[in-house]
């Protein structure tokens, strides 16, 4: 069981090296969109005893990780008629890089944090702080509007994965209410992306730089 | 049905009403019906210790009745303020900004009872989410700008938080204890949890609420979507949602407290609000824009609480009463700003000018908010400033209490010059053909508003003096 875990978790933490690497954001999503699916996966692995809740949740975070997400980002990508981040601020393969040390450094960190003793074996911690790492790169060296949401995406992955640790302290409404606030919040960000192309011709954030102090 | 039931779910049921109501000129009308019985409800369940708890995660205490109290007093007011302004926006559907207004009220109530910590999380970013449609009420290209901003800076504080409320959850784990977010519980084994984990957490969740709550360095979204958004949200953001905020603060802060971490704690409070006031203080100085002096203001303001917890023990008292007095002043400011913003449809002082002849009671009312919020006597906010000031005094820490002064003497300098020349002078000529006039529903919510903070200032009513002691009292305790 551990070993599937933490198998998972590698195949996680590479796709997060494919989505810095990447350039066509259709293949972005569909990079975070298989990440957010397996993610899903892994409660139904952690636990000995299947119940209705958790069964339900990792449903839950499958549809909505795994289809929903990607279904309302392909919208807007094909609203917008964009097809690639043109000119990160930092090239595709520095990013790779820089996200590959980023891994590195976490995974031999993780090694100091005072974990409890049926973590410590698990790459749950360490792949969660990863993630969340990559989510910030993708987040502050892409332009396009797209990407930036793709890279809060990710960010949320990561933190999603911190949360199997605590599955009992998150009860099944809470944990809906999370998934619900997810849901809500692609929807409206991917409505005021639209809005951004049509006002501005474009999804590049570049554009929006009218407020600021004079 | 539970009172917090009837608090959280009659403005969720209002809103789902106020989509269906095909009429623009009467859906306003739902606001202040469902604030005039949301604040009845809260009246009542504060009258009624015994209506406040429904089950173990919807607990009020007294730090979630004052901030219910606040909240639902703001939102009473600026409903009737709503009414009138969205009478000058007829040309445009009022319907999302009705619903999403009243989905907040809901949420914000559910922020105050919640004893969940990610039961609380969750409350905050829906009311992240709800207000953002708000923002983007004027469809410009401007409000577009502050709307993604605000979305994008906003999620991602907002996630910070949530890792930062798992980290407090994970921090049980390595004492043997069963991770869990109930705040009765993490309060009652404060002590037993893992330093580490606790001190990451507090970090987090002091970015990620002070996100929320806009304090410096975090704070960029906020005279963006301030400046851009019709001033009455404005006004439900500077008193609503940076007091929802606090309270979600004050959480982690009492848990800290508990566990022994205030030596820790302390410094980087006093670091956070003082530098929160002293960018405030600079960006206002020489600011044309005074829409977005008032968002410096909130972030001054917000500044001032840190700074209050940072004091900690003789300050708290002055902190609370300050959640109070700086929400209704915010209510005077915002709806005034936003009275001389439409008679001269314009929020530059290059071009408005003479607003105290143009609109000599909204003009005179945001000359009175501006004495009032910058700390001037017999105003509201002088009691609660002078009140941290003392206990900064009480502490022996002279340093800090001459930083504080410092720093609102600039922002009365700042603000002052920005607030002259928007009421000084001669009116342009053609600013007396624009329709607006001060009528009862856009000039007597300000006055109400003002009429507190002056009330505030020469006496504070004894069951709000009750309350914030209880509340003080609550800060300090561990069940």
């Amino acid at each position: 069981m551990l070993e599937m875990l933490n198998a998972l978790l590698v195949i996680v933490l590479v796709l997060n090296l494919f989505a810095l690497g990447t350039s066509r954001i259709l293949s972005v999503i569909h990079i975070v969109a298989t990440q957010g699916a397996l993610l899903g996966v892994i409660p139904l692995l952690l636990h000995g005893r299947l119940s209705l809740p958790v069964v339900l949740a990792a449903t839950a975070a499958i549809i909505l990780k795994g289809m929903a997400i990607p279904a309302i980002m392909i919208r807007s990508l094909r609203a917008a008629q964009i097809k690639r981040e043109v000119e990160p601020m930092i090239g595709l393969l520095p990013s790779v890089l820089l996200g590959a040390f980023a891994t590195g450094f976490v995974l031999l960190f993780s090694k100091q944090l005072p974990l409890a003793g049926q973590q410590i074996d698990t790459l749950i911690v360490p792949a969660s702080i990863s993630t969340i790492l990559v989510g910030f790169i993708l987040l502050t060296t892409r332009f396009k509007a797209l990407s930036q949401v793709l890279g809060y995406l990710v960010l949320e992955n990561g933190i999603f994965i911190f949360g199997m640790l605590l599955v009992q302290a998150i009860p099944f409404i809470v944990e809906m209410g999370m998934f619900l606030d997810l849901f809500v919040g692609i929807f409206v960000i991917s409505i005021i992306t639209n809005h951004i192309n049509q006002a501005f011709s474009s999804m590049d954030t570049r554009w929006l730089v009218s407020l600021r102090e004079e | 049905m539970t009172m917090a039931g009837a608090l959280i779910c009659f403005p969720l049921i209002m809103a789902a009403l106020a989509t269906a109501v095909p009429s623009n000129r009467w859906r306003p009308w739902l606001l202040p019906v469902t604030a005039t019985v949301h604040t009845a409800l809260t009246l009542w369940v504060l009258a009624r210790p015994d209506l406040a708890v429904s089950g173990r995660w919807l607990v009020l205490d007294p730090p979630g009745k004052l901030v219910l109290l606040v909240v639902s007093t703001l939102f009473l007011f600026c409903s009737f303020y709503c009414v009138g302004y969205l009478k000058y926006r007829q040309e445009r559907s009022n319907r999302i900004f009705a619903a999403c207004l009243l989905i907040f009220l809901g949420i914000m109530s559910l922020v105050t009872w919640a004893h969940h910590l990610g039961l609380m999380w969750v409350a905050i970013e829906a009311t992240t989410l709800s207000t953002a449609p708000l923002i983007y009420f004027n469809r410009s290209k401007r409000s577009i700008e502050a709307t993604w901003k605000y979305l994008l800076v906003g999620s991602v504080g907002i996630a910070l938080a949530l890792l930062g409320t798992f980290f407090l959850a994970y921090a049980s784990v390595p004492s043997g204890l069963a991770p869990t977010l109930t705040f009765e519980e993490l309060l009652h084994n404060a002590p037993l949890l893992s330093k580490p984990w606790l001190r990451a957490a507090f970090v987090l969740l002091l970015v990620g609420y002070g996100t929320k709550m806009g304090l410096a360095p975090m704070h960029t979204w906020k005279p963006d979507a301030y400046g851009e958004a019709p001033g009455v949200v404005g006004a439900i953001f500077a008193g609503g949602v940076t007091s929802c905020a606090f309270l979600a603060f004050l959480r982690i802060y009492h848990i800290c407290m508990a566990a022994g971490e205030g030596p820790y704690l302390a410094p980087l409070l006093l670091l956070m609000g003082l530098l929160s006031m002293a960018v405030a203080g600079l960006f206002m100085i020489g600011q044309r824009d005074f829409k977005r002096m008032l968002a410096y203001s909130s972030v001054e303001h917000m500044g001032i609480l840190m700074v209050g917890l940072g004091i900690g023990g003789p300050a708290l008292f002055g902190t609370m009463l300050h959640t109070v007095t700086n929400g209704v002043t915010k209510g005077v400011l915002f709806l005034s700003a936003a009275n001389i913003h439409r008679a001269y449809a314009s929020k530059n002082t290059e071009q408005v000018r003479g607003a105290m002849r143009r609109l000599p009671l909204s003009g005179a009312l945001f000359l009175a908010g501006f004495l009032a919020i910058t700390g001037s006597p017999p105003f509201g906010p002088f009691i609660s400033e002078f009140a941290i000031l003392n206990g900064a005094f009480d502490g022996g820490q002279f340093w800090v209490a001459g930083l504080f002064l410092l720093f609102l003497l600039l922002v009365f300098i700042g603000m002052g010059q920005t607030v002259l020349n928007v009421l000084q002078g001669r009116a342009p000529l053609e600013v007396h053909n624009t329709p607006y006039h001060d009528g009862f529903l856009t000039a007597a919510p300000p006055l109400a508003f003002m009429s507190l903070v002056l009330l505030l200032g020469l006496y504070i009513p004894h069951p709000l003096r009750t309350l914030l002691n209880d509340a003080v009292q609550f800060l300090g305790s561990r069940p």
